[in-house]
């Protein structure tokens, strides 16, 4: 019947907004005050159509008569519930043992009042508290991934409310940066400012973000259009997973609808150097955050010799770092690491021989095949015994040896710590249990193609933050898109990767042949790279090179690796490409590595990256 | 091409120019464009908008992120014969918002120019929507429209 038809239209969008209105109410008073106004939505269905008199209207009151009172019932009922279970809740928090910290009179890093736990049942709070008590997105951690979650939230529903809380007193930023380019800035300030230059040749600072672009957490609640409000100095001591809730480290509890873990990890150290007593872990250095950026600068400024032990990423980019401001100053850089070569774990044996005379050049004083037996200090320098039998004399020691995921929630929140990789175990789709998503270096994954695997790189961090954001907005995809990662150590070492890049797999690696032209400006003024040697654009290549060529060295196979592209197998199919000196072909790699196929000849493989040309 | 002697585990190809320059004869498997996996463009395959686009950056996330959908969208779907000219409100709206956050949407005339790509700009009417429109992305291959508000360093490099 029409007049059915015409009052169930009308009725529909009211009883929607009717019970939103009713739930948010709800909640609102479920959690300030402990009296509930029963029948709240009266307020708000007054101002619903007043049908005037008429016959026809008496059918649509009598509706909307009773979907009111149903509505009021059922409010009713959830807040008295709501209330009871409140209640039991409070008095399960006050009756567990206060904690040995003095929590309570510790002033916060940020200048508020002390933040409520739930604000206390004696009377209706006029303001909002400092911290949400609730939130519908709450983002644990505050680096790359978790600012990649929250902008995906953001742009995917509409007028989210996301919290960042992180340890740390600093609005997210980003790391690669703190290792490469802000030690190469020629600004003097660049430790306040934090600004470097991109490679496009524009400027930026290390935050994602300026302060603006965040609202404050008081006005989370209340924002109309939603914000991102980041909670910093407060670290996430507990979290129940059964009651959808946190608790931070001063004891206040904020509860969520969804929650993403994006901990991180924290710098190892050497058991010798933990050992070795406060004198020497004073002049040690664990690289990780803006503060350790500051602290080495300046340290590196006042001491005559930095020894970095570590012969990774962090450990051979902050030798060249250091290395090359000891071309104005006269601080001796040291690297030691167990490996036989810079990179030793990730590149070839070829190729890292080849980066290692690179990293020497850049000013480094490498010692390969080092492993720490013992550190001491003796007369205000540290002592640094090899199991060789060396002796290496430093200041300030820089250890780079690995990130040990940060997993201090799984025990409260009941979490599985996978035993091979560390880091939380989660899904393909980032998840770990219902409501609660890893992403960034904490996150150890099921990767469809590559398998289980735990990656510690800027771009996954990006990558997995953006789909841990789209998966708790509801798109339920897997990790499919591969990150990638860069290095650069010196003018002439700069490479991009993907996938699974483990020198323990066999390899194939194709090189253009180098030609005069190919060869980057600063190789050509030093020798000993034996590029340029009989090609026939020899005769208009640089003069003075040709001369200081050294003899021998006319082998093509030897230290030419000038451009290429390695290819990393198991299995026969390739799982990581290595693009050495070859940039703007990583969509192919990502295709190749995505497809997954097995390839007769290599060779054939390489051809879709056109090295030869720029 | 002149294989080189070095460990099984590892091996090491030379190639000059005119090694490669027989067309490639790997195989790749044909790219589904409606793969719901894959990273998607500007527009989903279903014709609406992806907010989440690492093309647009930060506009649909940041403090004026729901003037900037509106405005956008109204755009997007304006069947009218000059695009978008129906949109005025929703672009000035948006307009007004980025002025109260010169941080974050810095209001410089050529970088609003550049980011024009091929838009076909509807105020050929009026002078109201200078900048705003530019500002915006509006074709599907945009370049960053946002101010230097990229994730990684090479964004813009590993684009894909």
């Amino acid at each position: 019947m029409l007049k059915c038809r015409t009052a169930w239209k009308k009725l529909a969008p009211l009883a929607r907004a009717s019970s939103t209105v009713c739930r948010q109410n709800v909640r609102r008073t479920g959690l300030t005050n402990g009296r509930i106004p029963a029948l709240v939505p009266a307020a708000h269905m007054s101002t619903g159509p007043a049908g005037g008199g008429g016959g026809e209207n008496r059918l649509y009151f009598a509706l909307v008569g009773a979907a009111f009172v149903a509505t009021g019932i059922y409010a009713y009922r959830t807040v008295k519930g709501d209330k009871q279970r409140y209640q039991e809740r409070i008095d399960e928090i006050s009756s567990r043992p206060s904690k040995a910290t003095e929590s309570d009179p510790e002033p916060p890093a940020v200048p508020e009042p002390e933040p409520q736990a739930a604000p206390s049942a004696e009377e209706p709070s006029p303001s909002a508290p400092d911290v949400p008590s609730h939130t519908p997105y709450l983002l644990i951690g505050g680096g790359t991934a978790s600012f990649a979650a929250a902008r995906s939230i953001r742009a995917r529903d509409p007028n989210a409310k996301v919290l960042i809380v992180t340890d740390e007193p600093d609005l997210p930023y980003m790391r690669p940066p703190l290792s490469k380019e802000l030690w190469f800035s020629d600004d003097p300030s660049v430790t306040d400012t934090l600004r470097f230059k991109q490679w496009n040749g524009k400027e930026r600072s290390i935050y994602f973000q300026p302060a603006s672009f965040y609202i404050s957490p008081e006005e989370l609640d209340s924002a109309e259009n939603g914000g991102v409000a980041v909670l910093t100095g407060k670290k996430v001591v507990h979290m129940d997973v059964r009651g959808n809730k946190v608790k931070l480290d001063d004891e206040t509890e904020i509860s969520y609808d969804k929650c993403l873990i994006a901990t991180g990890g924290v710098p190892r150290n050497l058991q010798v150097i933990e050992r070795a007593g406060d004198e020497v872990m004073k002049r040690t250095t664990l690289f990780r955050k803006i503060e350790d950026f500051k602290a080495l600068d300046k340290v590196s400024r006042n001491i005559q010799s930095v020894t970095i032990i570590g012969g990774g990423f962090l450990g051979s980019e902050l030798a060249c770092a250091l290395g090359r401001r000891s071309n104005e100053s006269d601080l001796e850089v040291i690297q030691m690491f167990p490996e036989k070569g810079n990179m030793g774990k990730v590149l070839p044996e070829y190729l890292s021989n080849w980066t290692t005379a690179k990293v020497k050049r850049e000013g480094v004083k490498v010692i390969a095949e080092a492993l720490v037996k013992s550190v001491t200090c003796k007369d205000d320098k540290l002592e640094i015994q090899l199991k060789d039998g060396r002796l290496v004399k430093t200041d300030h020691i820089v250890a780079a040896v690995g990130l040990e995921p940060n997993v201090d929630l799984a025990k409260s929140a009941g979490l599985e710590v996978d035993s091979d990789f560390g880091g939380y175990r989660v899904n393909a789709e980032l998840q770990a249990r219902s409501n609660i998503w890893v992403a960034g270096d904490a996150a150890c994954f099921y990767d469809i193609r590559l398998g289980r695997r735990r990656v510690e790189h800027h771009d996954h961090a990006v990558v997995s933050g953006r789909l841990a954001g789209e998966n708790m907005t509801g798109a339920n995809k897997p990790y499919w898109h591969q990150s990638m990662f860069w290095s650069d150590l010196g003018p002439d070492v700069g490479y991009e990767a993907i996938g699974i890049v483990d020198s323990s797999l066999p390899t194939v690696g194709v090189f253009a042949k180098a030609t005069a032209k190919d060869t980057p400006k600063a190789a050509t003024e030093e020798s000993g790279t034996g590029i340029r040697s009989e090609s026939e654009t020899e005769d208009t290549a640089v003069s003075p090179v040709a001369s200081s060529l050294p003899a021998p060295v006319v082998q093509q196979n030897k230290d030419d690796y000038g451009k290429g592209v390695i290819f990393y197998l198991r299995d026969k199919v390739v799982v990581g490409i290595i693009l050495w000196n070859v940039f703007n072909r990583m969509p192919i790699a990502r295709k190749i590595i995505k497809d997954g196929e097995e390839h007769a000849d290599l060779n054939e493989v390489a051809k879709l990256f056109n090295i030869h040309e720029d | 091409m002149s294989p080189s002697e070095s460990p099984c585990k590892d091996r090491i190809i030379f190639v000059t120019r005119e090694d490669h320059e027989t067309p490639s004869n790997a195989e790749l498997i044909a790219e589904d464009p409606d793969d719901p996996y894959e990273e998607q463009g500007l527009i989903l395959p279903n014709g609406d908008i992806n907010w989440n686009c690492p093309c647009l950056g930060g506009m649909a996330s940041g403090p004026c992120g729901s003037q900037f959908k509106e405005a956008f969208s109204c755009f997007h779907y304006s069947k009218e014969e000059v695009k978008g000219s129906e949109c005025i409100d929703n672009f000035r709206n948006m307009q007004e918002c980025m002025q109260r956050y010169p941080e974050l949407y810095p209001q410089e005339e050529d970088k609003a120019e550049s980011n024009s790509g091929s838009a076909s700009d509807p105020p050929t009417e009026g002078s109201a929507l200078p900048s705003e429109t530019d500002s915006a992305p509006a074709s599907s291959e945009p370049e960053s429209a946002v101010p230097s508000d990229s994730m990684s360093p090479t964004d813009d490099q590993t684009a894909s």
